[in-house]
């Protein structure tokens, strides 16, 4: 999960990390209002989860309340790379000398994390790191290792920082340490991480990414989560421990493990495009390795709850679970459905193979229910789906 | 032949007394795996399914002479089982949990690394390692397949037992589920190492998916020091971008970890890349049918 600028500053804050004040504004009013708290100068920043909106003007500065208020007015409502800015960070302006970079994050291809730094930080760093890689210092740190201030120093002064900046960053690096660890994070990024006029060295953005993982043994982090933001759908899917995930196409999807999902998800696509208005998956979503009756019935309710979903494919490997109890599921998931008061109307393709496969197909062929139809292989499955969700259309 | 699992090898289940523990122990055995005991310190002592339950992972390989770990236990337990296994320098240690919290991934793998890699960890979040008719250490399903001569190297579960299905006409050496997490511990170039030393296998399967750069990584090994034939097959080729589909390692941002990207890499090398598992499964029936 990511974060907004302000919770991650509000997060550093937790741990001693030089941020500037700020007041978070859902209004122009609130901004205004805000901006005459912090008196003099402030700097009006859009809050997305999205990387260069200061390039796409979601930040700018204002000499007064009055000057917030007006900025505030562009930036509130304004679309960043199909973000659409729901609040804006007011903070006092700081008086920068110097820009700097900083990120702790996850290496996955060394199986460590890396600390990266570099004195040239600021909005280009990835054409720095790009034209002249050796400003950007990479060092590689072990979990078992970890951070301390003569190491933190040291990478500081790898990434060239100047003298009278080290002690301050390397204080700043030890702390922004803890954040990664203790909060479980697999990114905490700084740029610019500043050196003030006054001599102060300090993080004047944040980015942090959470590890959903690790949400058992961080209870708080689920006051991170952007309820506004987040599709009724998926926010439904996941109140049932249903992994899915919402898409713009015709096709609603039901499979059994990630990959053959997302195979699925492949294959409709390519399937689609031999019809007219080339249908395309509706969702993602995975039931997982053992799909009782109910999960099935819970994934079909999700599924079917889409408007914009003509027809359903049901793509299940029958594994640990045996098909003919996948197909049992399917039966008691349509009489749930009844039950209910929702009725399945929409056109179901299954395609059953693996364990018990046969006898599945027969059970779902002896239920004779209506609108199911049985295809042997995934790839004309997935044609057949996508014909049906062009007929519906 | 096989790799890393052949029928001798004896196996431990850590959280065996748990549900999955319980119900993956009786389908390891019922397919013939040598499943010798279990580990759960608060039943030591006891017997379950037959089996008995050692305190550590120690006592249970110096008792049984175990070589093979599958770990249960839950994903807050999981970084302390797999460092007992790491300290009891049990060869194998495969990690079936889900949702393993990568700081705690991280930290298991520095560990393995700092102890000297006297203990192979595969996963977590995998399906094991299955080694068709010899043995079974995880959650793959036994009878879905035949012995033969395939090897293949799976970041997913279900894809796995779909190719296996597809060709247990021919059969499989060995099928590896790494896990499709960010950090794991075997990885493709690991397992296509293997599969190229093994004189049990002929050809490789690839199974990969979006996220990461694995798959580049494993094509620029194969170019160098892989001369059996690979078949590959990339999964995720219209998953949208920053949106994670069901494994934590399969998401992409920016322009690097696409299937197309990883397609063009594995191709570039020689290797034929599948449109869909099941014309995966055809290329590799051709090429086996050419050896």
């Amino acid at each position: 999960m990511d974060l907004f600028e302000h919770q991650a500053k509000e997060l550093f804050a937790e741990y001693g990390i030089p941020v500037p004040r700020g007041i978070v504004a859902h209004t122009v009013e609130e901004a205004r209002a805000a901006a005459e708290q912090l008196t003099g100068k402030v700097v009006v920043k859009a809050q997305v989860k999205t990387g260069g909106r200061g390039k796409a003007g979601g930040v700018k500065v204002a000499d007064d309340a009055e000057d917030a208020y007006q900025k505030a007015t562009q930036i509130l409502g304004m679309d960043i790379k199909g973000h659409t800015v729901h609040k804006v960070l007011i903070e006092e302006a700081s008086q920068i000398a110097e820009e700097y970079y900083f990120s702790f994050l996850l290496d996955r291809a060394n199986r460590t994390f890396l600390a990266i730094c570099s004195a040239s930080g600021g909005m280009d760093i990835e054409e720095v790191a790009h034209t002249a890689p050796e400003k950007v210092a990479k060092v590689p740190v072990s979990s078992l290792d970890g951070i301390d201030r003569a190491t933190a120093r040291e990478i500081a002064q790898a990434g060239g920082l100047p003298p009278q900046s080290l002690d301050g960053a390397a204080e700043l690096i030890e702390k922004l340490w803890a954040v990664f660890v203790d909060e479980d994070a697999s990114l905490v990024e700084v740029n610019p991480m500043i050196l003030s006029a006054d001599g102060q060295v300090k993080a004047l953005d944040g980015k942090v990414t959470l590890d959903d993982n690790a949400n058992f043994r961080q209870p708080e982090h689920v006051a991170y989560v952007d309820k506004a933001a987040e599709d009724p759908l998926e926010a439904k899917a996941k109140e049932k421990h249903l992994n899915y995930v919402k898409l713009d196409g015709t096709v609603g999807i039901i499979g059994n493990g990630a990959g053959l999902v997302m195979s699925t998800l492949d294959v409709v696509a390519y399937a689609g495009e031999a019809y007219s208005g080339r249908p395309k998956p509706a969702n993602f979503l995975d039931i997982g390795g053992g799909a009782s009756a109910e999960v099935m019935a819970n994934g079909l309710e999700i599924i079917l709850s889409d408007p914009s979903v003509k027809s359903v494919f049901v793509n299940v490997f029958g594994g640990i679970t045996a098909c003919d109890a996948v197909a049992n599921g399917i039966v008691s998931a349509f009489q749930l459905l009844e039950g209910r008061g929702e009725a399945v109307t929409r056109p179901l393709v299954v395609r059953l193979d693996g364990n018990n496969a046969a006898l599945g197909r027969q059970i779902l062929a002896d239920a004779g229910l209506p609108g199911v139809e049985l295809v042997d292989t995934m790839d004309d499955a997935a044609q057949r789906a996508a014909e049906l969700a062009t007929v519906g259309a | 032949m096989a790799i890393w699992l052949t029928a001798d090898s004896k196996i431990i289940v850590q959280g065996m007394t748990g549900g999955e523990g319980t119900k993956h122990t009786r389908r390891m055995l019922a397919s013939g795996a040598r499943v010798v005991g279990g580990v759960n310190a608060r039943k030591a002592g006891t017997v379950h399914e037959g089996l008995p339950v050692f305190g550590t992972v120690a006592e249970a390989v110096s008792s049984t002479g175990a070589d093979v770990s599958v770990v249960f236990v839950p994903p807050a337990f999981t970084k302390d089982a797999v460092k007992e296994a790491i300290d009891a320098e049990i060869p194998l240690c495969v990690v079936i949990t889900e949702g393993v919290p990568v700081h705690d991934t991280t930290e298991f793998w520095a560990y393995a690394v700092a102890k000297g890699n006297k203990t192979r960890v595969i996963g977590p979040n995998c399906p094991g390692i299955a080694s068709p008719g010899a043995s079974n250490a995880g959650i793959i399903p036994a009878d879905i397949t035949t012995p033969g001569r395939i090897g293949l190297v799976s970041k997913s579960g279900t894809l796995t037992y779909q190719l296996m299905y597809e060709l247990r006409d021919i059969g499989f050496s060995t099928a590896v589920g790494i896990g499709g997490d960010p950090v794991i511990g075997t990885t493709h170039i690991d397992a296509l190492q293997a599969f190229q030393d093994d004189p049990g296998t002929d050809a490789i399967v690839m199974i990969g998916e979006i996220g990461g750069d694995a798959e580049e990584r494993a094509a620029a090994y194969i170019e160098q020091h892989v001369t059996k034939p690979v078949v590959a097959y990339v999964a995720g080729f219209t998953a949208p971008e920053g949106k994670t589909m069901g494994h934590a390692g399969a998401i992409v941002s920016g322009s690097a970890g696409t299937a197309q990207a990883k397609k063009e890499a594995l191709e570039k090398v020689g290797v034929r890349v599948g449109k869909t598992p099941s014309e995966t499964a055809r290329l590799m029936r051709e090429v086996m049918q050419s050896l």
